[in-house]
């Protein structure tokens, strides 16, 4: 409500042509305009409820006739399964198995936060720093935690690149002790900015369908563009859950 | 409600740009957010990674069961092709045992029925010998008899007085010379 009142107000303010590519991350209350506080129920909890909607049609409700063959639904249930579990397996190895629940949590609700997010009038929680954030900084806390417990001190080790030149190590552990502070850095901005800008561009080709002259241009671009977003939706939940892997490989396997 | 509105527009001016950027939203979308994720991760751990890994099981199960249930047919099929070449080839000696003896039975009967032949052809033969040295005697016979006849009836026409001893002992030693 209030973000149409300021679209108004700035076609008023500009008189020509007018879009707000942001406006579609702004967090508002679902009830009434007031403050956002910690407790409100806004945009951002309804879309992360349906995303927790959708992992339950998709996991649970689909499995619950637990077939032999499986129908449509429960395939997709099975191949997310194996797919994440794969993935787990083959980075980490048969000792981060058992993380496999935590992975599969953060690939689900991002998966499917961020093809929600693709719907017409949607909110993508993933689009924002602070969700991405705190998820990248949980991997990183967890990461580091479970390294210094299973190696204590050996952990270092992840430094120290036994298999380089001796006068080398230290500039390479250097090197790698700042990649390793980066690493959440990296990780939640790669997901949050792959999200923001892709809705942002298609909200900006949205503006310009509304030049007549530039929309059938415009309209084949957003149709394009949906069809990457699509692609980059998978992508980056496969990229972020992957990378968590990498991490956890590090902790449990130090030495390179 | 109109002084609202243009609050929240100077809040969104004053933000520029960015609703990432607005720190006032974090603690809100941090509590949904770990919502949210303690939500999913209790669904996935209780019910559906269970769920899903139990129906994978079973029917990995399931198709190892019945690639050994195949495993032993095909031994089976295999044993029960031995036992029917066994069968054939049996059947194949026993027939060309039951062909070699007809064969030695008929070569023998065929034997027994030349050597027959044979016999009755030789025991003919000498019959005809016997019949044609009969026929050859008793015409030597007919023209010793003819000869001496006819000697005797040549002497008495030249004049001579036929001696019927003499002219058949000449007759004979003639024949013989």
């Amino acid at each position: 409500m209030s973000s149409e009142a300021t679209g108004a107000e700035h076609a008023v303010d500009e008189g020509g042509l007018v879009f707000h590519p942001m406006d579609q991350f702004i967090i508002k209350p679902l009830f009434g305009d007031g403050a956002v506080a910690w407790y409100t129920p806004t945009n951002a909890t309804l879309w992360m409820g349906l995303s927790i909607v959708a992992i339950i049609v998709l996991l649970v409700l689909s499995t619950s006739k637990r077939a032999i063959v499986p129908s449509r639904a429960q395939s997709i249930a099975e191949l997310a399964y194996g797919f994440v579990y794969k993935m787990v397996e083959d980075v980490t190895g048969k000792d981060g198995v058992k993380y496999f629940p935590y992975i599969m949590t953060l690939f689900m609700f991002i998966v499917c936060a961020n093809f929600l997010g693709l719907l017409p009038m949607a909110f993508t929680p993933t689009s924002h720093i602070a969700v991405t954030a705190v998820m990248a900084m949980a991997v990183f806390l967890s990461v580091t935690i479970i390294g210094f417990y299973k190696n204590g001190l050996g952990f270092l080790g992840v430094f120290w690149i036994s298999s380089a030149p001796l006068a080398l190590r230290p500039i390479l552990a250097l090197i790698e002790v700042i990649s390793y502070f980066v690493r959440p850095v990296s990780h939640s901005i790669r997901l949050a900015g792959n999200m923001m800008a892709g809705h942002a561009v298609m909200k900006v080709f949205a503006a310009f369908a509304a030049i007549a002259i530039a929309s059938p241009i415009a309209i084949v671009a957003i149709s394009a563009i949906y069809a990457l977003e699509m692609l980059v939706a998978f992508i980056q939940a496969y990229v972020f859950a992957i990378l968590t892997c990498v991490y956890l490989k590090d902790a449990l396997h130090p030495h390179h | 409600m109109a002084t609202q509105t243009h609050d929240a527009g100077q809040a969104v001016a004053e933000a520029p740009g960015m609703p990432q950027l607005d720190f006032t939203s974090f603690p809100n979308q941090i509590f949904w957010l770990v919502v949210t994720l303690v939500i999913i991760y209790l669904v996935l751990d209780r019910v559906a990674l269970p769920r899903i890994g139990a129906i994978l099981a079973e029917r990995q199960g399931t198709i190892t069961n019945d690639i050994a249930a195949a495993e032993d047919l095909k031994v089976k099929a295999v044993e029960a092709e031995g036992i029917y070449n066994q069968a054939l080839a049996d059947a194949r000696a026993e027939a060309q045992t039951i062909a070699a003896e007809t064969r030695a039975e008929i070569q023998g009967d065929l034997n027994d029925a030349i050597a027959k032949a044979d016999a009755e052809i030789a025991a003919k033969a000498a019959e005809s010998e016997k019949a044609i040295a009969e026929i050859r005697a008793s015409a030597l016979e007919a023209v010793e008899a003819v000869a001496t006849d006819t000697a005797a009836e040549i002497v008495a026409v030249l004049g001579g007085k036929a001696d019927a001893k003499g002219v058949a002992a000449a007759v004979t030693e003639r024949m013989k010379g």
